[in-house]
């Protein structure tokens, strides 16, 4: 049975990964999960400086879900690679780091930064962070801008890229080939989409900075068509990701045409969720004689 | 800090609207310090996704309790189970009190309603006995008075409509204590946000050392999300530290309260 999957020149042992930003540097988890066992960790988004992130509260439960306006909060390169690289690079498994700026400027440095300091798995460029002022979505919601974010990052390094694509667009087709024509190696579908709450006896917004980004099974359906619309657009691999709670969630995604998926807000609750995904995507190919991994992708009969 | 599925001995109503509820976990027990926390998914929340956090209250041979208000979805799902059920929990987390040395200061608690959920443990397990301090709006609120007495402490009880103990807030026999002496103390306190607060401007006029355990909406309990941040001074200025990891109980002049507003 083969479960690995290619994302540009970066071989996956399994097509499960975890979510920008719900799995912190990987070593939150290590004592919960064996780490060795995932197709890649994913980290949080890192910029050039370190980011203080937004005023509390910072996120809310809702109905099957959660919205976060976290801001970004993070190290910065140089802490990043300080406190957390030594043990990240010390792992089996690829380490995808996801970047941004608030400038073109900003983003081709960091991806020449990780470029230069050698065994990073991947650069995902974070272009639909809907919780910043400058920089995040306002890159993923405007074609020309997005092509030229994709191509600056391309010229500055040689890693496989990805983009993590904004849901908030009217059609994602034009992004994706946007993107894909720019030199992105892979898309990574969907980012949170944008959301509010209110807490009706204060009637204040349940978060500080107002709006923030829906995330969790929720949204699940609507980054399931979001993938779909995308892998009809383009030919390069896609990262199916919104809301997966189970290996049934991962194979719709891989249906609707992902080639890998990442776990998110539910490794805030249950842990173990990226584990059982894999095991369960095995018990489904063994149950279906699926012998390759790939025969699911957009698999979906949608002519019929 | 571990991930297991754990059976409830018991949970039961206490007073009101707190209940308690204890666990039997014989890997976790061994493994909790004073001020840490449980992580626990409620099985029956629906449409509800996130763990909720509860101080430990107290340990007993391979069991650990909580002691919980019913304020809100997750808090009554708990409530509902009975003996025999099973949950899964994550603990213990966090950065807890600092138990006192043999023969160094003597401990003043300060708790504000369940906050001496959280401090039972660092009572019970300090070398030196010392006073604790509890507050509660009413009678109702005042938990576990007899269970810090039966640990020879001295407990001095507060609550704001005067129903039981002095009448007013749990600041004010705190400063006078203080007042009357406030060499070799020092105040370890759990409670609202306000309360915290106050706390920790009395313990620097008096010059104590205060640890104050943070009361932040939380969501991944394990320092990924970053949710439950509180302004916290740093060499040059002052950065968002994780109360689930730094904290919840943190040095209470390192807390930068003007930034919390």
């Amino acid at each position: 049975m083969n479960l690995s999957v290619q994302i540009g020149k970066l071989k996956l042992q399994n097509p499960v990964m975890v979510a920008s930003g719900t799995f912190g540097y990987g070593v939150e988890y290590a004592r919960l999960i064996d780490l060795n066992q995932l197709g890649a960790v994913v980290v949080k988004g890192i910029r050039l400086e370190p980011v203080r992130g937004n005023p509390t509260p910072r996120t809310v439960e809702v109905a099957s879900g959660l919205i976060n306006a976290i801001g970004l909060q993070g190290p910065g390169v140089d802490g990043f690679i300080k406190k957390y690289w030594p043990f990240l690079k010390g792992l089996k498994v690829p380490t995808i780091i996801n970047i941004w700026g608030t400038t073109i400027e900003e983003y081709a440095e960091v991806a020449r930064r990780f470029d230069a300091l050698g065994g990073v798995g991947a650069l995902e460029l974070n272009v639909s962070c809907p919780n910043i002022k400058k920089g995040g979505a306002q890159f993923g919601t405007d074609v020309k801008l997005l092509a030229k974010v994709v191509a600056a990052c391309r010229k500055a390094t040689t890693l496989p890229l990805i983009t993590k694509m904004s849901p908030n667009v009217m059609s994602i087709a034009p992004y994706a080939k946007a993107a894909a024509d720019a030199g992105s190696d892979a898309l990574a579908i969907m980012n949170s989409y944008p959301a509010m709450a209110i807490d009706i006896e204060t009637r204040k917004p349940k978060l500080a900075n107002v709006t923030g980004g829906l995330t969790g099974p929720c949204i699940k359906p609507i980054a399931i068509k979001l993938v779909w619309e995308a892998a009809n657009a383009v030919k390069i691999p896609i990262i199916g990701m919104g809301g997966i709670q189970n290996a049934a969630d991962a194979i719709e995604f891989m249906m609707a045409g992902a080639t890998a998926v990442a776990v998110g807000t539910a490794n805030f609750y249950e842990p173990q969720t990226v584990l059982q995904v894999i095991t369960g995507i095995r018990e489904f190919m063994q149950r279906q004689d699926i012998k390759d991994v790939r025969e699911i992708t957009g698999s979906v009969r949608t002519a019929e | 800090m571990l991930e297991q599925t754990v059976q409830i001995v018991s949970n039961e109503r206490d007073t009101d609207s707190y209940f308690r509820l204890v666990v039997r976990a014989p890997q976790i027990t061994p493994l909790i310090q004073p001020g840490q926390f449980a992580h626990i998914r409620v099985p029956t929340m629906k449409d509800a996704l996130l763990r909720r956090p509860f101080s430990i209250f107290q340990v007993r041979d391979d069991t650990f309790s909580i002691l919980y208000k019913t304020v809100g979805k997750g808090t009554d799902a708990l409530a509902r189970l009975g003996a025999g059920e099973e949950l899964s929990v994550i603990a213990p987390l966090g950065h807890g009190f600092t138990i006192p040395k043999p023969g160094g200061e003597t401990p003043l608690l300060v708790a504000g309603g369940y906050g001496m959920a959280a401090l039972y443990l660092l009572a019970q397990r300090s070398p030196q006995k010392g006073i604790a301090f509890v507050g509660g709006r009413r009678r109702m609120d005042i938990l576990c008075e007899k269970e810090v007495r039966a640990l020879d402490w001295d407990v001095r009880v507060t609550t704001e409509d005067g129903s039981h103990g002095e009448k007013g807030l749990v600041t004010q026999p705190l400063v006078a204590e203080l007042r009357r002496n406030a060499a070799h103390r020092k105040v370890f306190a759990c409670g609202p946000t306000p309360m915290l607060e106050a706390v920790g401007k009395i313990a620097e006029e008096f010059n104590v050392p205060a640890e104050l355990s943070m009361d932040e909406h939380m969501c991944c309990g394990v320092g990924v999300c970053l949710t439950c941040v509180i302004p916290v001074k740093t060499g040059d200025g002052w950065e968002y530290q994780r109360t689930c990891t730094e904290g919840p109980v943190f040095d209470s002049q390192r807390i930068v309260w003007e930034e919390m507003k």
